[in-house]
């Protein structure tokens, strides 16, 4: 990924507390390696594959995130509650949802290796928000993202949402990811 | 010079600094790097994508690469991912790596890396494992990070870290007979919720604390991550010294870093210990805390002992004494976490058996050294939960699918209640067959 876009619209597809990394990605699918590029593809394809049905796609759930034979979901938010992404250190969980499609992340906070992988990786940007969204955006809405002033617009209500300011992450996701942010502050050689 | 934390000051010394304070952003030092089959692929890819097909890692005798995942398995692409373990470690001559079908094989990295002699007090460890953790019971700041971080340490031996406030957990009293660091842990878990320490390092002390052994001590540290915790650690007393001098094979000097008394903590509670009853999680978190006695009668399909949390040869003592002269009621797999243990399990004995007969003469089913169910694995895995079945279990997360099929309900306990019931067939507390 590069530079962080301004705008970002899309559909959200929403989820509960404590989504760990195990329903992001489970690890029988961890046999792929990420960095082969046609392996990378298929963790979009398992991507929240271990939800239990009735927390995919709230407030109703049962809404598959995706068919079993796509690998790319229709949606280009997950809009979730606490701890988002807690559980094992795999990038692979940033990768899937990337791999999916998923372009931002917002959550009311996050667990430390799942930002930090989101981050470093430059595959997503994780926004965090103090309101709780996951009991306000319902699966499908369509979304609209003003980056620069952290603002959601939700078109399908009409409800506007601050987001918290991505803060210190903002130069390494800008630079799109920690290698080429190590290279602007010369932690790296060019 | 303010106080300063334990992991506070080991972070300063590997940021070249004399002072850091919570939330300070810094680059630091790493001593050592460890990978396995699940991320290491993944990890040597991001490392040749940045550094050149041709680039040398900064180390090789800072990178440990220890394969454990997925391992006694017909599955092809996680034998290829043991393929280009081999290949990296031989081109880069890397001294540490563990290879699968070798003598050098372990198993469970974080029991290996001790047994081994890659942890060292003072010390920052990095591994791209979230249980990595565990090794902040030898002194040390250990934590999980990501295959791009560890390419990038791969490459240059740094990374940039931020600096976490300190929470502290005292343990007063004496631990019981029927306890163990398993039932401490799960209750500070329960206690502070799956998200109670994130961001933020667990420091554990006091007299029930150090009464404990190294493996004990592993144990509380190993599931700090449960509860979001970014390290745990245990300041390194007499047992952690003595058993580090034991393991230091390689002789890497090392100087053991300790909290200032006035340093500052975000949090502290204290726990009367001698008071606490066997404690389990409910399924689907770790943080969904009962009293065995809450809970007991419950009925069962499996018991699982393994693992790196509760796969170390002081659980399985514990798991012999109460099974010796018992048959299990129940499927029960017992998984050694390292070839060590292994061995230790067919040379130790009780009551004039080897523990490993003891396990067999109940009817329990022996598995290889490896992380093998606990996290699912491919569908071959020995003790995998291939359907919506309930089981107890030594291990470390029972989130939906954890260790296979998404709707299999799975309960974590020491290993002291799951031997108690895999005897009776239900949730059974472990003072029912301590005498």
């Amino acid at each position: 990924m590069s530079k962080i876009p301004n705008e970002i619209t899309g559909k959200a597809y929403v989820l509960g507390d404590n989504v760990d990394t195990d329903q992001i990605i489970p690890a029988e699918y961890l046999t792929f390696n990420p960095a082969i590029p046609e392996e990378y593809k298929q963790f979009g394809k398992y991507a929240l594959s271990s939800v239990p049905p009735a927390q995919s796609g709230l407030p109703k759930g049962n809404i598959p995130f995706h068919t079993d034979d796509e690998f790319v979901s229709p949606y280009t938010f997950i809009v979730a509650g606490k701890n988002f992404g807690c559980g094992s250190s795999r990038e692979h969980a940033p990768v899937a949802l990337d791999a999916a499609g998923i372009k931002v992340v917002i959550a009311e906070f996050y667990a430390r290796i799942f930002f930090r992988n989101a981050v470093n990786g430059g595959y997503l940007v994780p926004f965090e928000c103090s309101a709780r969204l996951c009991d306000k955006v319902c699966t499908g809405d369509e979304l609209k993202l003003d980056v620069l002033n952290c603002k959601l617009h939700n078109l399908t209500t009409n409800e506007i949402y601050p987001l918290n300011p991505l803060g210190e992450i903002a130069p390494i996701l800008n630079a799109g990811g920690i290698f080429a942010y190590a290279k602007q502050v010369g932690m790296l050689k060019s | 010079m303010p106080a300063m934390t334990l992991t506070e000051k080991i972070l300063a010394k590997h940021a070249k600094t004399d002072f850091v304070e919570p939330g300070q952003n810094i680059w630091i030092d790493v001593d050592i790097l460890m990978t396995h089959d699940v991320c290491g692929p993944g990890t040597i890819g991001v490392f040749k994508k940045h550094f050149g097909k041709a680039a040398k890692v900064w180390d090789p005798k800072k990178i440990v690469i220890i394969p454990d995942h997925y391992i006694f398995t017909a599955d092809k692409m996680a034998n290829r991912n043991i393929d280009v373990l081999r290949e990296f470690s031989k081109e880069q001559n890397l001294p540490y790596y563990y290879d699968v079908g070798t003598e050098s094989y372990k198993g469970v990295c974080h029991i290996a890396l001790p047994e081994e002699g890659h942890t060292r007090p003072g010390e920052v460890l990095l591994g791209t494992d979230s249980h990595t953790c565990t090794a902040g019971a030898f002194g040390e700041f250990a934590t999980g990070i990501g295959n791009t971080d560890a390419g990038f340490v791969m490459g240059t031996g740094n990374l940039w870290l931020k600096v976490p406030p300190t929470m502290r957990f005292v343990f007063e009293g004496t631990l019981p007979p029927y306890l163990m660091a398993k039932d401490l842990i799960l209750a500070v878990i329960g206690d502070i919720g799956c998200d109670g320490a994130t961001y933020k390092a667990m420091e554990f002390d006091g007299p029930g604390v150090f009464a404990l052994n190294m493996e004990e001590r592993m144990t509380l540290c190993n599931m700090v991550i449960e509860a979001g915790g970014k390290n745990g650690v245990i300041a390194p007393d007499k047992v952690t010294l003595d058993f580090i001098d034991s393991k230091n094979k390689h002789k890497v000097p090392y100087t053991p870093v300790y909290t200032d008394p006035d340093a500052k903590f975000i949090y502290e509670k204290v726990y009367d210990i001698s008071k606490l009853q066997p404690v389990l999680a409910k399924p689907h978190s770790p943080d969904n805390k009962a009293f065995v006695s809450e809970v007991k009668g419950t009925k069962l399909d499996r018991a699982y002992i393994g693992s790196c949390t509760g796969g170390k040869m002081t659980d399985f003592r514990a798991a012999a004494k109460i099974m010796h002269g018992h048959s299990v009621k129940i499927d029960t797999f017992v998984v050694p976490a390292t070839t060590e243990v292994a061995r230790g399990l067919k040379t130790e004995k009780m009551h004039g058996k080897t523990l490993e007969q003891i396990f067999l003469d109940a009817g329990a089913k022996m598995g290889e050294a490896s992380c093998a169910a606990c996290l699912g694995g491919p569908s071959d895995t020995f003790g995998r939960l291939n359907q919506a079945i309930r089981c107890i279990s030594t291990t470390n997360r029972n989130f939906p699918g954890r260790m296979g099929h998404k709707e299999a309900e799975v309960f974590l306990a020491s290993p002291l209640t799951v031997a108690a019931s895999a005897i009776t067939g239900m949730i059974t507390d472990p003072r029912e067959y301590l005498a």
